[in-house]
Order: structure tokens, then C-alpha cells, then sequence
């Protein structure tokens, strides 16, 4: 057993050089035309070595390492106990939660320009990211494809601006209705593939819309862009140093304050508070009500659903709508925040992250994908020096969460229903 | 009530089921027995319209029913439930009961976001339904516990609760005895005679434990081998020679 | 005349990169015929052959050596070893403790993985694309006609040759040798096998480096083809040699080969009558028909629902 462990030891930590020492020891440099080749520096080698004794050591020892910790209880809580009382959780959560919100709506008056622009950030990924959760979390459909949704809602504004004239508050709803018209649109066809393939097939269609976006030119830009959107007006005041539409005026001569570019910044930060707030209601209500218990069914045991009188189709087919309306709704914001959009904003990445939002946070939790998108976009601001890390740091951690909590960080609470008792 | 005439199944070479014809009246506990791999289960699939049989007919209140799909039929009536129970594990146990009952309510979106009176009052209806039949299947005090924590006759159980809230002319039970031992099975015994009596449900059952089949079956289908090998009450069968050389001759 | 001329050279194209995608391929048709996940992390492997042979032939040639079938012997050598102690490795760590969970769960973690990848080579090489050598040039030419001159270069020859052997070895292993008869029964009934005492861990392992190893040669050789390559280069190729298999079946070899030229040969008309920015939207649209209309693929046996 020991000589059998050793020897599996060993050709791990081969594995382990072979796999490190080219990519990692030696760098391609590239010369005019000519393609160089130079060692790493000593430290990226050392490395190497080290993380080959790790291995190494770790599957020499490995038995006696994993009883270690497993022995070692585990720190967070499972999510099998049944749920407190319900009415003191229930009042506690809201008057939480409120006062997140109050505290909020504030907070952006005492702090810098950037930190806001971030903030707002922040929100459209927490949008996008409730939205994902009906999608993946609730219902069970991996949507690879999911910011095709999100490029809909922000291009339908772009364009309508460009070419209309039309405002952010009038392009919110129809850019919202229209990427939910294309996901079922979409969705019509694709929903009764099973799951891997479904995963596939919409990051197909995400590809197919980024492409179409980036080569049609007359209409987008092509890979130039859209620019010159619009900012949000409030009750037809412009935020503006002037006033760029007849008929507006500005907000700062309305109110007689000094202009101040920092007023716009905050402005659309609390609407996209807004309407994230909205979303994150809406979804909460969604979850208490049939159709979400339905997406839960599915999700559980296809068979049993459909036995019990539910339309596959439409059930899959009313969470892969809502989830792409919201997702218009954040790109409306999005579009709006930037000023300007191309489809470089739409890649396959972006829907990864927002999975990968969703994958932290505890598929179906609404409190935990919150927090994860917080999490997710603040850390890499935070350490400027670690952000180049960042992409590799979320592979990582969806494989390992995959592994070891695939209900993710904050699981889901089951909803206490209260019942009366008869006879 | 149900007429089901030569239904027969073919997957590729294997004709799995072989013009097998039954029939069910109002309020009457009906089984399908056979040895493993005769075809019941097939049988119920096809009935409940996870597959599309490739012969025969599927009548169900005069309505011809074979090849539509799964849910339609359910809505009709006919709901089934499965050899290996099938619950939303992650679900509570309430929950489970509510989630059948959807077509009940009004799926309105709107009228749910904006909770209307309506919507209100028929949300407050599936809930006493549900809390009803918790407490007919004795499943009141797990009313919170995730489906997939109960214990095995406790999801048997719920199974059939969950069917029952649907409010079926005709109730499918696929081997609901399977695992349960002497004191559950009596109890489920009791629970499906007073599903007829009680709830006026038809019942069809196929089950391997004879003497929860004889105690209360009106009538019995046997096959064999996908083929319909004898029909008639338990007392027949009983006395049936083919039955007892397909039971003993092969056992 | 000509037009006949301008058709044969996209065929000719679209079987080269056709021949190629069958490769990768195999590593998706084989993965998903034994355990039934789509192994997204697929296309990073490619991309890690693809690099390791540029070092290994960059590495030679600043060692002074000319002789060109040795520097391809070594860095198709080097690209395989590499490749498949990648994938032996992604297997062991991603993909072996989550197996047998809900089918969302190994492919959210191979997406994990993938990511990982990608920047993990982009991290180490930077995110530029880099000149990729091409060392076997010239060809033959045919007729011309007007403007328009018809080729086929010797690098096109060496891919069909190259995929032909591999295809070739890749069928007799499977069915002659130990493993590849291992190979089969696991994939027939993965329990059964393992009752039957065939150690189903080392099948799956064994399945990954066969699957990384073809996938770097295709490495190899499209990095030759394209004249370069960079951290991102896996993806796309690896989405087109998914489409591959499932066009031709998902589970079946045969079916990798045929999905991989019928793919080919469609994005290369496309290139070549339409324009090339609409190559992907056509294999993506082919993809999505495909599933839609007969998901089982072309040589690809019916699954059937169990209850």
C-alpha cells in the first residue's frame, strides 16, 4: 500500500511538472517577426518545483491529510434543519433589508464619483444576476447565452436614441419586453433539449447575436459601437451642463444649484438601485407563487412535474422570458451608465461571470447571489494588482464550489408556508 | 370510465406489450399483476403518455387519449405515480402538494404579483386542500421538512397525497407496497379502499405483494410477457391454471 | 471553369479544418460516450498543445536544429505529453469528485476549468497572438484559369495524412487492445463494467489523455495551418469540434470524423461564397438544427427516457 502510494505520489508530481514547467518556466517572446524563446525568472521556477513537492507530499499523505479534515467540523451551516419560526425571521429579514436599502439610497452623497460609478456597476450585475437565478437557480436551465439578453436590452436603446430620439424612461420597458420577446422567441424551440445540450445551444445563440451585432454594420456600428446615449432624464430635467433637448431644461438651474457632473453619476445610481430593488421584489413575489414553485418542480424531477399536469414548454419557457426581461432591463441601465456600447461588452465571458455569480451565491438564494455580485466586482477594484487574477480566480472557485458546496455560499432557505390546522 | 383496447409497444425488435386490453369502471380498484418484466409498468407509461403507443387504443371517458402528451392526459384526470417514488426532493413537503396543484390556480402572473382578491382566495383554497390531505395521510407535523428528509412510507405517502390534491377521476399506483413493511402496507391498504369509497377515485394498481392485490381489488389483469394471460375478480384468478403455472412455473 | 476551380479549392480547405475539428473532436465524442458530460475544458487543451509545440519548436530551433521531421517529431511529442497529463490532470481534479451528481454540476465545473485555463496560459504567455512558424510550405498547383489559381499545399497534405493515421490507430486500439475493449464495456454500462472487475477509473483516466493527446496534435498541426495562436484560440475550435460530434453523433467515432468534415467543408463555402465573418454563425446554426431536429446526431444510437 505504500510502495503503491509512493508511486502514484511520484507520478503525480510529474504530472504536476509537466504541466507547470512549459507553460509557466518558459516564455514565448515575440521579436519583430521572429518568436524567441527565454526562461522564467528563478522565482516562477521555484514555484513550480515547490507546488510539485506539494502534490507531491499531499498524495503521499493523503489518507492521513483527509481524515484530518474530516474530523474538522465543518463551519458553516447545513441547510437541512428545518426553518425557525417564521414570523420573527420574516420581520427581522425586512427591517434588515430595509434598512440596507434607506442606508443605500444615502450612502452615494458621502462618497467619491468613482465609487458610485462602481456602485451602479455593482447593480446592473446584481440585475442580471437575479435574473440568471430564475434561470439556472430556480428552473435548472444552464443559459450559457444569457447576455444576449442583456446586449438586446442595451442595443434597443442605443438604437431607439439613435434613431427616434426616444429617452432612457420609454426605452426601459421596451428594451426589457423586447430581449423578453427574443428569450421566448429563443427559447421556443430550444427549451425541450436536455440539459447540456441546452447549455450549448443558447451559448450558440449568444455567439450567433454577438456576431451579428459586431458584422451588421449599417445598423450597429459594427465593432465601432453605438455612442452619444443618452442619459436618464428626471421629469424632463436634464443633468447636463446644458441643455441638449428642446423643451428640457437643466436640473441644476431648476433647483439653482451649481452644476456639478457628480449629480448624474448619482442620479443613475439610484435608478439602477431602483430597479434593482424592483427585480430582486418581483423575483422574491415570483418565488412565492405558483409559477416559481413550478420552475422548482422542474427543476427537481422533470418526470414528476409533467405527470402532474405541467407543460414542460411552458414553464421553461415563462423563467427563460422573465429572466431575459430583467436582463434588458440591467442592459437599458448598462447602456445608459456607459453612453456608449459595442459588442465587445457582450462576449461569452461576461455570461460566465454572471454564472459564476450565480454559482457562489447558492443557485435559487436571492440574498447570497446579491452578496456574490457585490463580492465579485468590488474585489478585483479593491486590489487593482490582483485584478489581472481575477478570470483565473473564478474558474477556479466554480470548480471548487462545484466540488465541495454546489448549493453555494448562502444555500437556499426553504419559504416556512404557514397552515391551518382543521378537524 | 377507462378502456384501454389492444395496446401494444415496440421498442425497436422488443414488442414490450402485446395487445393488452383492459378496462376500469367508476369507483373501482383494478390491478395489473404479471412476473418482473411483463410490461405493467410499460403499460402505465403508455397510459400516462410517456410513451406513444405504437398500437391500440386509450380511451378515457369516451375521449380517445393515446399518443397525447404526458400532461394533457394528467389534466384530464388521470394521474399516476411511480415505481420509484418521484418527489421534489428539495421542496417541502407542502410545497410538494401546492406545486400540483398549479393548473388550480390562477397562473395570471399579473394577478399573482399583484396579489388580487381572487388570486388571494384561490392561493388560500390550495392551501386547505393541502393541509387536508397532509392531515389524511398523516404528514401534518412534516409539513415543513424538505420532501427529500422524509422517510420512505412517509414519501409513498405523500406521493399519493400529492396526486390526490390534483383531485383524479383515476388514480395510476405503480407497486406502492414496494419497501414498505407489514404495518405500512396495511395502512395503505386502507388509504386506497377509502380513495374509492371516500373520494369516489378509480383505482388502477399494479403491485407484487398478493395479498394487499386480492384484499382489495375489484378486478385483475394478469400478463405475461407483455401478453394478456387472464382477467376476471381475485377469486378467478385465484383458480386461474395459467396464472399459476406463469407464477409458479417460472418462479 | 473557374467557378468549378473556386469550388474544389473551398473543398479542399474545408476538409483540411474539417479533418482537424475531427480530432478534438474524438476527445468530445469519446468523453461523452464513457461518462456523459460534455468536457468544456476540451478546447484549453487544444490551446496548451498548440503552445507547447510552438515552445518545443521555438526551444529547437534556438538549439540549432534544422532538420525538420525531427523538430515536428519532438514538438508533436512534447505538444502530446503535455496535453495529456493536462487532461489526466483536469479529470483527477475537476471533473472525478463531482462525477455522478446532477448533470449541471460537471459541466458548470468544466466551464470553471476552462476559464481557468484560458487564463492560466494567458497569465503565463500574455494575451497576444503569437507568429506560429509555418515549416511546411509550398504545394502543388492546378490549373489556373483567368485569376483565379486552384492549390493544395503541403502542409493541407500533411493534415489528411496526419488525421488519417491518428483515425487509423485511434480504431484499431479501440478495437483490438485491452483498454480499448475496456473502453468499450464501460461505455456500454459503466456499473456492470465495474462489477465485471475493469478498474472503470483508469478507463476514464485512459479515455482524457487519448482524447488530449489527438487534440494536441490537431494542435500542432492548426497552429501550423494558421501561421499563428493565442490564449483564446481553444475556445472557438473547441465549440466547432463540439458541433463536430454532435453532428455526427455524439458517442460515435465515425461520427466525430464525418461531423468534423461536414462542418469543415460548410464553413469553408460559407468563407468562400458569403463571407467569413458568418463562418461561425453558420456551424452555431447547425449546431442549434441539428440538436433540434435529430439531437441523437447522424450515426449516433437513440436514447431512451427511463421512468
Amino acid at each position: 500500500m505504500a510502495a503503491n502510494n509512493l508511486k502514484h505520489a511520484l507520478f503525480c508530481a510529474v504530472v504536476t511538472l509537466v504541466i507547470a514547467y512549459p507553460i509557466l518556466g518558459l516564455n514565448l517572446e515575440a521579436q519583430g517577426i521572429n518568436v524567441t524563446l527565454e526562461g522564467a525568472d528563478a522565482s516562477t521556477v521555484i514555484s513550480v518545483l515547490a507546488a510539485a513537492v506539494v502534490v507531491f507530499l499531499f498524495q503521499l499523505f493523503r489518507d492521513n491529510i483527509l481524515s484530518v479534515l474530516k474530523s474538522v467540523p465543518s463551519p458553516l451551516p447545513k441547510s437541512q434543519k428545518e426553518p425557525m419560526a417564521e414570523n420573527k425571521r420574516a420581520r427581522i429579514e425586512s427591517w434588515v433589508l430595509t434598512g440596507i436599502v434607506i442606508l443605500a439610497l444615502f450612502w452615494p452623497f458621502f462618497v467619491s464619483r468613482g465609487a458610485v460609478d462602481l456602485a451602479t456597476l455593482v447593480l446592473i450585475y446584481i440585475m442580471l444576476a437575479l435574473g440568471l437565478n430564475v434561470v439556472v437557480g430556480l428552473a435548472g436551465l444552464l443559459d450559457l447565452g444569457y447576455v444576449a439578453f442583456y446586449a438586446v436590452g442595451a442595443y434597443t436603446f442605443a438604437l431607439l436614441s439613435q434613431y427616434a430620439g426616444v429617452s432612457f424612461w420609454v426605452a426601459l420597458p421596451i428594451g426589457a419586453c423586447l430581449a423578453a420577446l427574443f428569450g421566448f422567441t429563443l427559447g421556443f424551440p430550444v427549451l425541450r433539449l436536455r440539459g447540456d445540450y441546452l447549455a450549448i445551444v443558447t451559448l450558440g445563440f449568444g455567439e450567433i447575436i454577438r456576431i451579428l451585432l459586431n458584422n451588421w454594420t449599417s445598423l450597429t456600428g459594427g465593432p465601432n459601437g453605438v455612442g452619444g446615449i443618452p442619459d436618464p432624464t428626471l421629469f424632463g430635467m436634464e443633468f447636463g451642463r446644458r441643455v441638449k433637448e428642446e423643451g428640457n431644461v437643466s436640473f441644476h438651474e431648476t433647483f439653482g444649484i451649481a452644476y456639478s457632473g457628480e449629480h448624474k453619476v448619482i442620479f443613475l445610481y439610484l435608478i439602477a438601485l431602483v430597479l434593482a430593488v424592483f427585480t430582486a421584489l418581483v423575483i422574491r413575489r415570483f418565488m412565492r407563487m405558483p409559477v416559481g414553485r413550478s420552475w422548482e418542480a422542474l427543476r427537481e424531477d422533470e418526470i414528476a412535474a409533467r405527470s402532474l399536469g405541467m407543460s414542460r414548454t411552458a414553464v421553461k419557457l415563462s423563467a427563460f422570458t422573465i429572466g431575459a426581461f430583467f436582463a434588458g432591463f440591467a442592459g437599458t441601465v448598462f447602456a445608459s451608465k456607459q453612453g456608449f456600447i459595442s459588442p465587445e461588452s457582450f462576449v461569452f465571458l461576461e455570461s460566465a461571470i454572471i454564472l459564476a455569480i450565480v454559482v457562489l451565491g447558492g443557485m435559487g438564494s436571492q440574498i447570497g447571489v446579491v452578496l456574490a455580485a457585490i463580492a465579485v466586482t468590488i474585489l478585483p477594484e479593491l486590489a487593482r494588482e490582483f485584478s489581472e487574477y481575477r478570470m483565473l480566480i473564478f474558474g477556479a472557485a466554480m470548480v471548487l464550489m462545484m466540488i465541495w458546496r454546489p448549493q453555494g455560499l448562502m444555500p437556499v432557505r426553504r419559504i416556512h408556508i404557514e397552515l391551518s390546522k382543521q378537524e | 370510465m377507462l378502456e384501454v383496447q389492444n395496446l401494444s409497444m415496440r421498442f425497436g425488435g422488443l414488442l414490450a406489450v402485446d395487445q393488452v386490453s383492459l378496462d376500469v369502471n367508476e369507483r373501482e380498484i383494478v390491478s395489473i399483476i404479471g412476473p418482473n418484466g411483463a410490461g405493467k409498468t410499460t403499460v402505465f407509461n403508455c397510459m400516462s403518455g410517456f410513451y406513444k403507443p405504437t398500437g391500440g387504443k386509450i380511451l378515457f371517458q369516451g375521449q380517445e387519449v393515446q399518443g397525447k402528451p404526458d400532461y394533457k392526459i394528467s389534466r384530464l384526470g388521470m394521474v399516476r405515480t411511480f415505481q420509484h417514488v418521484r418527489l421534489f426532493n428539495n421542496m417541502t413537503v407542502v410545497e410538494n402538494l401546492l406545486v400540483a396543484q398549479h393548473r388550480h390556480l390562477n397562473t395570471n402572473l399579473l394577478a399573482g404579483l399583484l396579489k388580487t382578491p381572487d388570486y388571494r382566495e384561490r392561493e388560500r383554497k390550495s392551501l386547505d386542500r393541502a393541509a387536508y390531505w397532509l392531515n389524511r395521510v398523516g404528514l401534518m407535523d412534516m409539513a415543513n421538512r424538505e420532501a427529500g428528509n422524509l422517510a420512505y412510507g412517509q414519501q409513498r405517502r405523500l406521493e399519493i397525497a400529492r396526486c390526490m390534491v390534483t383531485e383524479p377521476k383515476l388514480l395510476m399506483l405503480d407497486e406502492p407496497a414496494a419497501g414498505l413493511n407489514p404495518a405500512e402496507t396495511k395502512d395503505l391498504n386502507q388509504l386506497i379502499v377509502s380513495l374509492k369509497e371516500d373520494y369516489c377515485v378509480s383505482v388502477v394498481l399494479i403491485e407484487h405483494d398478493m395479498s394487499l392485490v386480492m384484499d382489495i381489488s375489484d378486478r385483475i389483469n394478469v400478463i405475461n410477457q407483455g401478453r394478456p394471460l387472464a382477467s376476471g375478480t381475485p377469486e378467478e384468478i385465484r383458480q386461474n391454471d395459467d396464472v399459476i403455472k406463469a407464477y409458479l412455473g417460472e418462479a | 471553369m473557374q467557378d468549378l476551380l473556386y469550388f474544389s479549392q473551398q473543398l479542399i480547405n474545408g476538409l483540411t479544418i474539417g479533418s482537424a475539428y475531427a480530432l478534438i473532436a474524438i476527445g468530445y465524442t469519446m468523453v461523452y460516450g464513457i461518462i456523459g458530460m460534455i468536457n468544456f475544458a476540451h478546447g484549453e487543451i487544444y490551446m496548451i498543445g498548440a503552445y507547447t509545440a510552438l515552445l518545443a519548436i521555438t526551444g529547437l530551433a534556438t538549439l540549432g536544429v534544422t532538420w525538420l521531421p525531427l523538430i515536428l517529431l519532438i514538438a508533436l511529442i512534447c505538444a502530446m505529453i503535455v496535453s495529456s497529463s493536462m487532461g489526466w490532470a483536469v479529470e483527477r481534479v475537476a471533473y472525478r469528485p463531482v462525477r455522478g451528481r446532477h448533470r449541471l454540476i460537471p459541466l458548470i465545473s468544466a466551464i470553471g476549468m476552462s476559464i481557468f485555463l484560458q487564463n492560466y496560459v494567458h497569465l503565463a504567455q500574455g494575451s497576444r497572438n503569437i507568429g506560429f512558424p509555418a515549416l511546411i510550405e509550398g504545394g502543388f498547383q492546378f490549373g489556373s484559369s483567368g485569376a483565379f489559381q486552384m492549390s493544395l499545399s503541403y502542409m493541407q497534405i500533411t493534415i489528411f495524412i496526419t488525421t488519417l493515421i491518428c483515425m487509423t490507430l485511434l480504431s484499431l486500439f479501440i478495437s483490438r487492445s485491452r483498454t480499448g475493449r475496456a473502453c468499450r464495456a464501460v461505455s456500454q454500462d459503466i456499473g456492470m463494467a465495474n462489477l465485471l472487475g475493469i478498474d472503470t477509473n483508469r478507463i476514464i483516466s485512459a479515455t482524457f489523455v487519448i482524447g488530449a493527446a489527438l487534440a494536441a496534435v490537431a494542435g500542432l498541426l492548426l497552429g501550423m495551418y494558421y501561421g499563428s495562436i493565442d490564449p483564446l484560440f481553444g475556445f472557438i475550435a473547441g465549440l466547432k469540434a463540439f458541433t463536430a460530434a454532435v453532428l455526427g453523433g455524439i458517442g460515435s467515432i465515425p461520427g466525430a470524423m464525418l461531423g468534423g468534415l461536414i462542418l469543415g467543408v460548410s464553413e469553408s463555402m460559407t468563407s468562400g461564397y458569403l463571407s467569413g465573418e458568418y463562418k461561425d454563425v453558420v456551424s452555431f446554426g447547425l449546431l442549434i438544427l441539428i440538436l433540434l431536429f435529430k439531437p441523437t446526431g447522424l450515426l449516433g444510437k437513440p436514447e431512451v427516457e427511463k421512468i
